[in-house]
């Protein structure tokens, strides 16, 4: 098992924002979180990231317990984690945020390597590397977000949302993105409203209700429950 | 005017506006990083010229072979600040901003209680036996520079360099600008944001700890000898632009040339009222400072 929550949880501003949620993701798996808003899925997200506290409960990754650490310690153990405002620098160029995304490697052809990857799964990256992140379209910064993240060379990758605010073309490429990032080796838990999109990607889901897993299961197994029918696709 | 006090005054000001920039630009880049006013900087300042006394008297070398031990000396000094006052100032859960203000503040009254029980309130010069510079003035084409001015402002200007380097060219560079956009971000990279704060103190107070260490060569040391400095450092930040390092220099330039300037048409006891008079000015036109982003 790469990643193990057990019991987790976590209070955010003094409310229970997620409530004992115990999950898994094997190795090379996408694996989804689904639920309306204030479900609790950023939450989850954020408190395995580390950049939220959690209450009790354990989150152990390759057998090394992490649940407490700092955020940055976290990334160094191979968790990238892609927050769902993208939080770029946006100042900065397209390419200083990318090598910042490779800080923690030292030698050249270590910082280098990752781009090429990047560049394949997302090429017009390449034609923006001098402009400002700011100047990017929502669907372009999403694109850096993920490959930022990527240049950390994670063996966990962490998407909150990444369908958010960007245009319907653009979503289809950054779900196929997520196949090919997985097809490279990396494993995936994406975050996602869009039940039925992410579900035609992910191998397993969960889908969680005010803080609680209510429905987990094989991606087609949440697909045919009746009350994920009735509640998120109308049918 | 004639043209020789035309040159003179921007000589001086030139000179004395390089120095003046050294002194502010770390107090901008603290501010730039984490928006925290450091009002203890003039005392990192003082602290570094004692340091130069202390190493010409007890080490007996030259002022100027000083200079290494006083930066390394308030690099540590800087540091310490963030992970002993700082760092525990920015975890209020209320009025941050008072928090941090009074926190500097009372590291400032500090530095400046305790050395005048370590130092006492004399003043003290460096001993001009042991001062290659000191005193020391050369004359171009009927315009007089005083050396150690001179040998500082070249310091200073490749501090400036240094500075810009690091800063553009250096993966630490790229850190301190990332963590200056957003400091929650920079672990999504690996990056301790702890870390980069307080390598950025130390790097903010060995600036200034340069500085003083070029006032010590020509300038009288006392606790409180720091004062009118930070003051100008506070105009020269405020006039350049809160967090910019290249409005820190130039804004520097402007307040020696503007009190060299007024130093030669007022009467002596009037210099610092360019300054001001400058500052507000531009204050009026550009209430962000002419570089500044705020």
């Amino acid at each position: 098992m790469l990643l193990e929550v057990r019991d987790l949880t976590t209070a955010y501003q003094g409310l229970v924002a997620i409530h004992g949620i115990s999950l898994d993701v094997k190795a090379g798996e996408i694996v989804a979180v689904a639920g309306a808003n204030g479900a609790g899925k950023s939450t989850l997200l954020k408190t395995i990231a580390g950049a939220e506290r959690s209450r009790s409960g354990t989150v152990t990754f390759d057998g090394r317990r992490i649940e407490g650490e700092p955020g940055h310690l976290i990334t160094k153990a191979g968790i990238a984690y892609v927050p769902e405002n993208r939080r770029l620098f946006p100042r900065l160029s397209v390419r200083d945020n990318l090598r910042l995304g490779s800080y923690l490697f030292r030698g050249k052809a270590d910082r280098e390597e990752p781009l090429t990857g990047v560049f394949k799964l997302f090429p017009r990256l390449e034609e923006r590397l001098p402009q400002r992140a700011e100047t990017l379209s929502g669907g372009e910064q999403q694109m850096l977000a993920i490959s930022r993240a990527l240049m950390t060379r994670p063996r966990l990758l962490m998407l909150d949302e990444p369908s958010q605010g960007i245009a319907p073309k653009l979503v289809d490429e950054i779900f196929d993105a997520v196949v090919a990032i997985r097809e490279a080796g990396t494993t995936v838990l994406i975050v996602e409203q869009r039940l039925s999109e992410v579900l035609a990607i992910a191998d397993r889901g969960y889908v969680l209700q005010t803080g609680r897993v209510v429905i987990t299961g094989s991606a087609q197994e949440i697909l045919d429950h009746t009350d994920v029918r009735k509640a998120y696709l109308g049918v | 005017m004639t043209a020789q006090i035309f040159l003179q005054i921007v000589a001086s000001g030139l000179l004395m506006g390089l120095i003046y920039a050294l002194i502010a630009v770390g107090l901008s880049l603290i501010f730039g990083l984490m928006d925290v006013v450091n009002f203890a900087h003039g005392e990192f300042m003082m602290l570094a010229m004692y340091a130069v006394f202390g190493a010409v008297v007890i080490i007996g070398i030259d002022p100027l072979m000083a200079m290494p031990l006083a930066v390394a000396a308030l690099f540590v000094v800087g540091a310490t600040a963030y992970l002993g006052v700082v760092q525990h100032a920015m975890r209020a859960k209320a009025n941050i901003g008072m928090v941090q203000i009074f926190a500097t503040f009372g590291l400032a009254v500090l530095i400046r209680g305790v050395s005048q029980f370590l130092f006492t309130s004399d003043y003290r010069n460096v001993p001009a036996e042991r001062n290659l510079l000191g005193g020391k003035t050369i004359e171009l084409g009927g315009v007089f520079l005083p050396l150690p001015q001179l040998v500082g402002a070249g310091i200073s200007v490749l501090a400036f360099v240094g500075l810009w380097l690091l800063i553009t060219r250096t993966d630490f560079g790229k850190a301190l600008e990332a963590t200056r956009e957003d400091a929650g971000a920079v672990a999504l990279v690996g990056i301790d944001k702890n870390r980069v704060f307080t390598l950025g103190w130390g790097l903010g107070a060995s600036l200034v700890g340069l500085a003083g260490a070029i006032l010590a060569i020509f300038y009288y040391i006392h606790p409180d000898v720091a004062a009118p400095f930070a003051l100008i450092a506070y105009v020269t930040v405020a006039l350049g632009g809160f967090g910019s390092v290249f409005g820190a220099l130039v804004a520097g330039i402007m307040v020696g040339l503007a009190e060299a300037l007024t130093a030669t048409i007022l009467p002596p006891a009037l210099k610092s009222v360019g300054i001001y008079a400058l500052y507000l000015g531009v204050l009026f036109i550009r209430p962000k400072g002419l570089f500044g982003s705020l």
